[in-house]
């Protein structure tokens, strides 16, 4: 995969994540211009298409168009569920996802895709590993936050 | 720096809001990047597995070409050592794929390729899935190093195909096992050829075998996941199929699939198996099969609403195109065109042109199916393709009376596209004799029909129409006066354009002073074309980029007979006659070249050469002037078209020789087969002595290849030899010839002497035989540095102060050849108000000084 793009029904960028190196010109450029085509599209269109010389595949969910860009001998119906298993991932983990846990949590969106795509491909498939990586993560983050308060306090008197 | 501190710390939150920061904010300041990496070295190194974990991900993310140069080699070990844990084993291979993809150079293949196959057996499907994607990389470029992994991805592949649903637990998905897994084993298997050993072969086909099968089925879950998870490895499947092309039922079942498909209520399945389609058309063993559908794309063509759908139906009409259906499937194009997209008009237009010729069993319907593509999509019709219909209409006796007659009438619609009045106005021209005894196409008829179009035209057409009238003339000398009219009047003679003034005048000319044998030889038709490939081919190769559709048909030409069957050569043979029609490009020295309007209507038959190199005999356009370049210098570059760049170097010393020949290659396709060889008549291998080392005959896309060629001079000689270069590229053959200049000024020593001197000798060589003298018209403006450079360049010593004229030059040298030493003067007398030269070469040989006069003339 080159990269992969999170809008919303109004073209505001949600998340980026690329794949190639690239500069911050071009990737504005390429965003700008996909995300125009895209929601040029209309409802009942295929969901791939040929843009430059890459295949876009695009799903969209309730407000979120979710767009990837694989290269010419890649699959197209895996991409597809690629997208639908990062749905799922953030459906699992956030619990009901809607749009606005991901505006307001998207580090922990792009931890997850970190966890599932690495590279541009596919690294854990199986959704209780991925989950339970992520629970790690979070379970070492709290810990080093209750060292943080309780140390904060080994330097306060009592208040009497 | 914070960043830096960050990432040191040992706090799992501070540490993971290191790494973001240096994923999302790097750049290449050098002080920070060293750091960094020590940082994640430490990591790395640490062996706790959730800060190995980011490390990893960080180094994936940026992958810049210094984070490969720290870590390739560290990434690789952590990949095989055992006790690594199986998430960090998944980001290393993923890690490693990435800095391979950035820097391929700096991964080094070690004894951890090895290691690297097995882990497609481990336990855990997450390291098999990262394992697969980097082993179908680094396949690509090594495939002799991971052969080994073709049947361990055998068994994955059909333990897990076979495996019940409750098997594989979570790595199951939707009622699938495993399909992102299965659809990376099968890429992996597309980047070898069928497995050799039987028993893996076996698995292998009983293993797609299931797959097609439970395609067949009564799906298990009425979700669309299910269904596209079982189609993309469905699909997956037939690519490999189709990459194998190896198992006719395999082919013929997957053809069905995929024809059940083309009708299927989802357009996403719809496409792809148009797609799969058009790729299945180019094997031999399904083309039958897939023609069986035509009907089914025909509809899809008519009837999608998804461009992109029926942009694919149109890909594979043409991929299925054969002499069964090409009259039906051209027309199904045609009626396409009217109503298709701007952007992809070209295309299509291009596509129906080949079609219509390569499948052509009479020429009368090919001519038919052009000429109404002009009509619909007039503008969208490129050079190419009119050029080639002329070709194949001068080439074909039978058609021409026919294509005259279709052409007359296409003219008479009250609204013509340009074209179409292009390509008429050439054909009545040649042929218009063929239809003029028919009453309503008199040859008056005729001449007003083009002449009522001639003010709505654009320049180069108008150009064109006047040589049509010119031929007129000829053809019809009862319409001489008329036409002669025309030609006089102002708005021709006083055109501000001045291509058709200069027509204009010159034919006028033409008309009333020659006689009509002269203007009969001059105005002869057309002779035929010698057979290359057809330009269009390359346009559209060029279009659609170099692997694609077209490669497939070129490859499918050369496997099976010769498609059209009948006495014309297949387009890309190279042994053709040496056409007469290279003279008209002015390189022979026979008077009236018998095909040859003037030279301004020549462009457009250098137009239709352009694309292509000339034939065997004939040399390369542009070769004398070339050569005449190279007399008076040794560096430069000899020849240049579309594919080959060839530059020359080269030194002498007094009758030895070295030249060095550089041949690049300016495309991105090799070239194979690729001889350049040294071509002397036997006068010339007597006095000029060639060697030259073969050189590797395949030459790389953009790269340059070097030969040497030592030359001895025997003895003094005037030819030149011919350096003509065979290829292949593509599919076709190609063939150039060019002069090479090595002329015998090269071994011209030049001598300084004083005045007296050189009188002395100069009354020594007053023997009539030993004097050449030539005057001549200056070619190029006569500025003293410059000649004096030109003289210089000649290999003659420039004398100075030896000519009582201060204005003229002298020039002093010997020729050195292996036998004898010769002593050549010359003398060059420049006449700046008549803008001529008077040139005297004395040496002791006779032929020495003829050629050198030769040589030398040709230079100012």
């Amino acid at each position: 995969m080159q990269f992969m793009l999170l809008f919303s029904r109004q073209g505001k960028l949600r998340l980026q994540k690329w794949y190639v190196p690239l500069s911050d010109k071009e990737k504005k450029k390429i965003t700008r211009e996909l995300v125009q085509t895209v929601l040029a599209r209309k409802p009942k269109m295929c969901s791939f298409l040929e843009w430059r010389d890459l295949k876009i595949v695009y799903k969209r969910y309730a407000s979120l168009y979710f767009c990837c860009a694989i290269e010419d001998q890649d699959n197209e119906l895996i991409t597809l569920e690629i997208i639908h298993r990062y749905v799922e991932l953030l459906d699992k983990y956030f619990g009901s996802v809607c749009e606005l846990d991901i505006i307001f949590n998207f580090e922990k969106a792009y931890f997850i895709l970190d966890e599932f795509l690495l590279g541009g491909e596919v690294q854990e498939t199986s959704k209780k590993n991925v989950l339970k990586a992520i629970e790690q993560a979070d379970l070492l983050q709290e810990k080093t936050e209750n060292i943080d308060l309780s140390k904060s306090f080994i330097g306060c008197k009592p208040a009497y | 720096m914070e960043a830096v501190n960050l990432l040191s710390s040992n706090r799992y939150t501070e540490k993971q809001i290191g790494y973001l920061f240096i994923s999302v904010l790097v750049n290449s300041n050098s002080e920070l990047i060293r750091l960094i990496n020590n940082a994640i070295k430490n990591d790395l190194a640490s062996r706790n597995p959730t800060f190995m974990g980011l490390a990893l991900h960080c180094i994936a993310n940026v992958g810049s070409r210094e984070m490969a140069e720290a870590f390739a080699g560290e990434i690789p070990k952590i990949l095989v050592a055992g006790d690594t844990m199986d998430s960090v084993k998944q980001s290393a291979a993923l890690c490693l794929l990435r800095l391979y993809r950035t820097s391929p150079d700096l991964v080094p293949m070690g004894d951890w390729t090895s290691r690297v196959v097995h882990l497609l057996n481990d336990q855990h499907l997450g390291v098999v899935t990262a394992a697969t994607s980097l082993i179908t990389t680094l396949a690509q470029k090594n495939p002799e190093e991971f052969k080994t992994s073709v049947s361990l991805a055998v068994s994955r592949l059909s333990r897990i195909v076979t495996s019940a649903s409750t098997d594989l637990q979570d790595y199951t998905y939707y009622f699938v096992p495993a399909p992102w897994l299965s659809v990376k084993l099968l890429r992996l298997l597309q980047c070898y050829p069928p497995p050799e050993d039987p028993a893996v072969r076996g698995r292998l086909t009983e293993c797609l075998e299931t797959i097609l099968n439970k395609a067949q089925e009564p799906p298990k879950s009425k979700k669309v996941q299910h269904s596209n998870a079982k189609n993309a490895v469905l699909f997956e499947a037939i690519s490999l199929i189709i990459h194998h092309d190896s198992e006719p039922s395999l082919l013929v079942r997957a053809c069905g699939q995929l024809g059940q498909f083309l009708q299927h209520r989802e357009t996403n399945l719809r496409y792809l198996a148009l797609e799969s389609m058009c790729a299945l058309a180019g094997s031999e063993f399904s083309h039958d099969a897939v023609k069986t559908h035509i009907d089914t794309v025909i509809n899809a063509l008519k009837t999608e609403r998804d461009v992109s759908v029926r942009q694919r139906a149109v890909d594979l009409l043409y991929a299925m195109c054969d002499r069964s259906n090409a009259q039906q499937i051209v027309a199904e194009m045609l009626s396409y065109l009217e109503t298709a997209d701007y952007s992809i008009r070209e295309e299509i237009v291009l596509k129906v042109a080949i079609l219509a010729e390569k499948y052509a069993v009479d020429y009368t319907w090919y001519v038919d199916t052009i000429l109404n593509l002009i009509r619909i999509a007039g503008d969208y019709v490129s050079e190419e393709v009119w050029y080639r219909v002329i070709q194949i209409v001068i080439n074909r006796d039978d058609v021409q009376g026919y294509a005259a007659k279709t052409v007359f009438e296409a003219l008479q619609a009250p609204a013509c596209h340009e074209n179409l009045v292009k390509v008429g106005g050439y054909i009545l021209g040649e042929f218009g004799n063929l239809i003029a005894g028919d009453p309503r196409s008199s040859p008056l008829i005729q001449f007003h029909l083009l002449h009522s179009k001639f003010h709505l035209c654009s320049v180069p057409t108008r150009a064109l129409l006047l040589s049509t009238y010119i031929k007129f003339v000829n053809l019809f000398p009862e319409v001489k006066t008329t036409i002669q009219d025309v030609l006089r009047s102002d708005s021709q003679l006083k055109n501000a354009d001045v291509e058709l003034q200069q027509r204009a005048v010159e034919y006028l000319r033409l008309s009333t002073v020659a006689s009509t044998d002269i203007l009969a030889t001059v105005l002869e038709e057309m002779p035929p074309f010698p057979e290359r490939e057809s330009s269009i081919l390359a346009k559209l190769k060029k279009k659609k980029g170099p692997n694609t559709v077209t490669d497939l048909e070129e490859a499918k030409r050369e496997r099976s007979a010769d498609v059209n069957g009948g006495p014309e050569p297949a387009p890309a043979s190279a042994a053709s006659t040496p056409s007469p029609s290279a003279d008209l490009l002015g390189l022979g020295a026979a008077p009236p070249a018998p095909a040859g309007p003037p030279p301004s209507s020549g462009g457009l038959l250098v137009d239709v050469f352009s694309d292509s190199p000339s034939a065997v005999a004939p040399l390369a356009p542009g070769s004398e002037d070339n050569f005449a370049r190279f007399v008076c210098k040794n560096n430069g570059v000899l020849f240049e078209n579309q594919l080959l760049q060839i530059g020359l170097k080269s030194e002498f010393r007094q009758n030895l020789g070295r030249m060095f020949i550089f041949y690049g290659n300016k495309t991105s396709t090799q070239f194979l087969n690729f001889t350049p060889t040294l071509i002397c008549s036997d006068d010339l291998q007597m006095n000029l002595s060639l060697q030259t080392k073969p050189v590797d005959p395949t030459v790389d896309g953009g790269a340059q290849v070097q030969q040497v060629v030592n030359i001895e001079c025997v003895s003094d000689f005037t030819e030149a030899p011919v350096l003509n270069i065979q290829f292949r590229y593509g599919g076709t053959f190609q063939n150039v010839s060019v002069k090479l200049p090595i002329t015998l000024n090269k071994f011209f020593q030049p001598t300084e002497m004083a005045s007296q001197d050189f009188f002395q000798r100069w009354k020594q060589l007053s023997n009539p035989q030993q004097e050449v003298q030539n005057i001549f018209k200056a070619k190029h403006p006569m500025d003293t540095e410059i000649t004096k450079a030109k003289i210089i360049g000649f290999g003659s010593a420039l004398l100075e102060e030896v000519d009582p004229n201060p204005a003229n030059f002298v020039g002093a040298g010997i020729i050195h050849t292996r036998t004898t030493q010769i002593g050549c003067l010359l003398r060059l007398e420049p006449n700046l108000q008549a803008q001529m030269y008077r040139l005297t070469l004395r040496t002791s040989k006779e032929t020495v000084s003829q050629r050198l006069c030769e040589l030398l003339s040709e230079q100012f």
